[in-house]
């Protein structure tokens, strides 16, 4: 796939890899095929650069990434520990430098990645052959610039990524809304319904007042249809892709961006789960399934501990993955689970508890199938672990300008938590009125859950969302702690209260 | 490689931004000190896409580890919910941009339009060097390298299974024979210099000083591109004149009263002994407060500026900082004698870090 370089494994990690293959499905794993190449580090960076993959479409944030990844690289600051795309087959990269049990241990990590992308539901829309996607995607864009000028597309491609979070996360389940129906066959309003009743009994059953109120609310409902876009859209790129005035390439490039957008949300929104169960399956393969030799372990170790290292303050969603599978299967294996054992209060009966189930492993595959980071918290984060893994919360000591610890209390870490999770990170947004003061203007809603909006970033995202829309932009959110309205219109921006 | 097409798209970015701030880094002098040897390190603020994200001060977030309600994190931009290891770590940090001294120096040049300098007519001088630098497969038999051929003629003979420990003689065929190859070193010869004079006298203060240190920083840059060898020295002055190295010109604080001629008479001293004007392209530079101690030393500079520094050098600009007392006679008494505009002489006033630029361009923008 890589041209110039060898890229194939020796034979001495092929022969690692399929026996690691093997006992990973044994172990219950399954994993679309698995390709693995051996890269040097200047490769690996190129690859991580583009996301993972080995072509993109030409724009200068991958350069900026790759100098940035080579600078930490060669400072020592990080190495990619492994890096693995969804796909089918299944892509991972080795790096050549590493020593062989770094290899074993990142192969069983890549089997375990790949499980969890195949069986993963959240994962079950995504394009399995996005490699050939992206490549066409490159391809297109290439194209594009040869056509419309290089300037001109990556400006839009700016313009493009700036709202390449403005999707919704659900649409891929939802089946397509069904046409309105309250037309009969003729497209003519449908008469008002009517109870059925005998006939002599009609003005009673269905005396004037109620038809007139049935009218009224079909006016209502009819006054909502008219509304445009129907419902508020989270989608909001594909509402600019139907609606937005834009040229043929224009959208075709947003196009883009938005598939690649939706392909790579996934791995978002299941980051906690998806290393937490690769980490769980490496370390379960190299101490016990395939267990490593006396000589190796150390090593091993050294390299356990760097993955799941916690910085101070931070999160590290290796650490925290893994050790909340074990909690899970701990308890499960324990049998601690189900009203008696959640009505039971002494902690001391509760720590003791066992009943033999035996059900972790079933529980985990459970977990792997149904579960995203949000979900897979808020079912099994529990005080207990809470507490054993010592999490807290900090936030901003304005006075002291420093972050500081501010509680240990379950509840509000674990709000915070899930709080933190909700749409990736990602502030919640809407279309509301895309003919806003009916004079065309687009309006938004932001969601606000208690955090605003970064200020400049919105100002500078509205100037590139009137690139597109080509009308004002407006959207209402809370700044300074009152509801206001950020509009943009082309030329300057304005902030108005709203009631 | 792939990469590098991306890559080039990203610097010429970067070049723009820097291009955009740059009058903001000659007057703040952050660059300064930054330098490696041949490179500086430039902060820049973070390139992005703006996107609607959640603004980061006030969003705590979730940690593990020890410590009380109310201890610090120890931390400056937390990004929560990303790891060490996950490749994606690093949030908010400035860009750190490294340019080379050249493509500064460039993108000086280009932003305040500065004429390439015509060299003084004179051909550089250069010298050659022949270095031994590698191992090549074919060469003159003269070069031939012993011990790397024997190497090749053993290994060869070794997997050929035709050497014998008992009687190891080796016969080296053409394809073991390795030669000596040489590279040709064009090694410049200094051939510019620029002589830096700065008045330290007591009304010269700290500021006055950072703005000369500024100055003389993009001048250097500008014309160390422009000459493969520069070299420097450097006079300080109050009533009399010494020279000094670099660290001290810009550090010393003296006080007393001001003969600028004594300066001027120390660098003429200069280069009659180490720079004929005939092999050396000449650059000198003033600076002072114009606070000159009577008009008899500075009728008597006018006099060695005029029959002997401006015939031998390229340049000489004179520049004027502001000082607590406000400004000196000197810069008038320059203008009136040799002309506003006169061809080897420039004069600039530099009232403040901001006219830092406009200096730069006045004393280079003549591409002599």
């Amino acid at each position: 796939m890589i041209s110039g370089y060898e890229t194939r494994l020796t034979q001495e990690l092929q022969d690692i890899a399929s026996r690691l293959g093997e006992v990973a499905r044994k172990a219950g794993l399954d994993f679309f095929d698995t390709i693995f190449e051996l890269v040097d580090y200047k490769q690996l960076n190129e690859i991580a650069a583009y996301g993972g993959f080995p072509t993109r479409y030409p724009h200068w944030r991958w350069g900026m990434e790759y100098e940035r990844l080579a600078k930490s690289y060669t400072y020592g600051l990080s190495i990619i520990y492994e890096m693995v795309i969804n796909n089918n087959p299944c892509y991972a990269y080795l790096l050549r430098a590493n020593d062989l049990v770094y290899q074993k241990t990142v192969i069983a990590h890549v089997y375990a990645h790949c499980d969890f992308f195949k069986n993963n539901y959240w994962f079950g829309k995504t394009n399995r052959k996005m490699l050939n996607q992206m490549a066409n995607h490159a391809l297109h864009i290439r194209r594009l610039i040869n056509e419309v000028g290089h300037d001109e597309v990556e400006s839009f491609i700016d313009c493009c990524l700036s709202l390449e979070n403005l999707i919704d996360l659900h649409s891929v389940f939802r089946p397509n809304p069904k046409s309105p129906e309250d037309l009969d066959e003729y497209a003519r309003p449908k008469p008002p319904p009517r109870i059925r009743a005998k006939k002599y009994m009609d003005t009673y059953v269905n005396p004037d007042e109620f038809i007139e109120r049935q009218k009224e609310k079909m006016a209502e409902e009819a006054a909502r249809v008219k509304n445009f876009p129907e419902n508020p859209e989270r989608d909001v790129l594909k509402f600019l892709l139907e609606y937005a005035p834009m040229t043929g390439w224009e959208k075709r490039v947003l196009a883009i961006i938005r598939d690649e957008s939706y392909y790579f949300a996934p791995q978002a929104q299941t980051k906690i789960l998806n290393e937490g169960w690769a980490t769980y399956w490496h370390s379960k393969m190299m101490t016990q399934l395939a267990p490593l030799s006396e000589s190796e372990i150390i090593d091993y170790c050294d390299h356990f501990a760097g993955v799941v290292a916690s910085q101070p303050g931070g999160l590290n969603p290796y650490k925290l993955g893994v050790e909340l599978l074990r909690h899970v299967e701990k308890r499960w294996n324990r049998g601690q689970f189900g009203l008696d054992y959640l009505h039971c209060d002494d902690p001391k009966h509760r720590s003791e508890w066992n009943t033999n189930a035996g059900l972790g492993k079933k529980k985990l595959f459970e977990i792997r199938r149904f579960h995203n980071d949000i979900t897979f918290l808020d079912e099994f984060l529990d005080e207990d672990f809470c507490h054993e893994t010592k999490m807290f919360i900090y936030d901003f000591d304005r006075r002291n300008n420093r972050f500081v610890i501010s509680s240990r209390d379950f509840g509000k870490i674990k709000s915070r938590l899930l709080q933190q999770l909700t749409n990736f990170g990602q502030p919640i947004i809407r279309v509301i009125d895309g003919n806003f003061k009916n004079r065309n203007e687009l309006l938004l809603k932001h969601e606000h859950e208690g955090i605003d909006l970064k200020h400049d970033a919105a100002l500078e995202t509205l100037k590139n969302l009137h690139r597109i829309w080509r009308r004002p932009i407006h959207i209402e959110t809370i700044y300074e702690e009152s509801r206001r309205r950020i509009s943009y219109d082309g030329s300057s921006h304005q902030i108005e209260k709203v009631t | 490689m792939r990469m590098e097409s991306d890559l080039n798209r990203f610097r010429k970015i970067v070049r723009g931004k820097i291009k955009k701030e740059l009058r903001r880094f000659i007057s703040s002098g952050d660059l300064i000190g930054r330098q490696g040897k041949k490179q500086i390190t430039i902060p820049l603020p973070r390139i992005d896409i703006p996107h609607f994200q959640f603004g980061s001060n006030q969003q705590g977030g979730v940690g593990q580890g020890n410590g009380e309600a109310g201890d610090s994190i120890n931390q400056g931009e937390p990004q929560p919910g990303e790891g060490q290891e996950a490749g994606n770590s690093e949030g908010q940090h400035n860009l750190e941009v490294d340019v080379t001294l050249e493509e500064l120096a460039g993108i000086l040049g280009e932003e305040l339009q500065l004429p390439n300098i015509e060299n003084k007519g004179k051909k550089n001088l250069e010298d050659k060097q022949y270095k031994y630098t590698g191992i090549l497969k074919q060469g003159p038999e003269s070069l031939r390298h012993f011990k790397r051929t024997y190497k090749e003629a053993l290994k060869r003979s070794i997997a050929t299974g035709t050497y014998n420990a008992d009687n190891p003689i080796i016969v080296p065929i053409k394809e073991d024979k390795r030669y000596r190859s040489y590279r040709v070193q064009h090694l410049p010869v200094a051939n510019a210099v620029i002589i830096y004079m700065m008045d330290v006298s007591g009304s010269m203060g700290d500021e006055q000083k950072e703005i000369v240190r500024l100055t003389s920083f993009w001048i250097d840059t500008w014309l160390s591109t422009q000459y493969e060898g520069l070299e420097r020295r450097y006079i300080i002055h109050d009533a009399t004149a010494r020279e000094v190295d670099q660290n001290t010109f810009y550090r010393t604080k003296e006080s007393g009263g001001t003969l600028i001629s004594s300066a001027y008479r120390l660098a003429l001293k200069l280069l009659d002994e180490h720079y004929p004007s005939n092999e050396w392209n000449v650059y000198l530079f003033h600076f002072s407060d114009g606070d000159n101690w009577s008009g008899n030393d500075t009728a008597e500079c006018m006099k060695i500026l005029e029959s002997q520094i401006l015939p031998v050098s390229n340049l000489f600009c004179y520049g004027q900082v502001e000082s607590r007392y406000g400004s000196g006679q000197f810069l008038r008494d320059l203008q009136k004698h040799f002309g506003e505009n006169s061809a080897k002489l420039t004069t600039s006033q530099i009232k403040d870090r901001d006219s830092i630029v406009d200096a730069i361009k006045t004393f280079l923008g003549k591409g002599k």
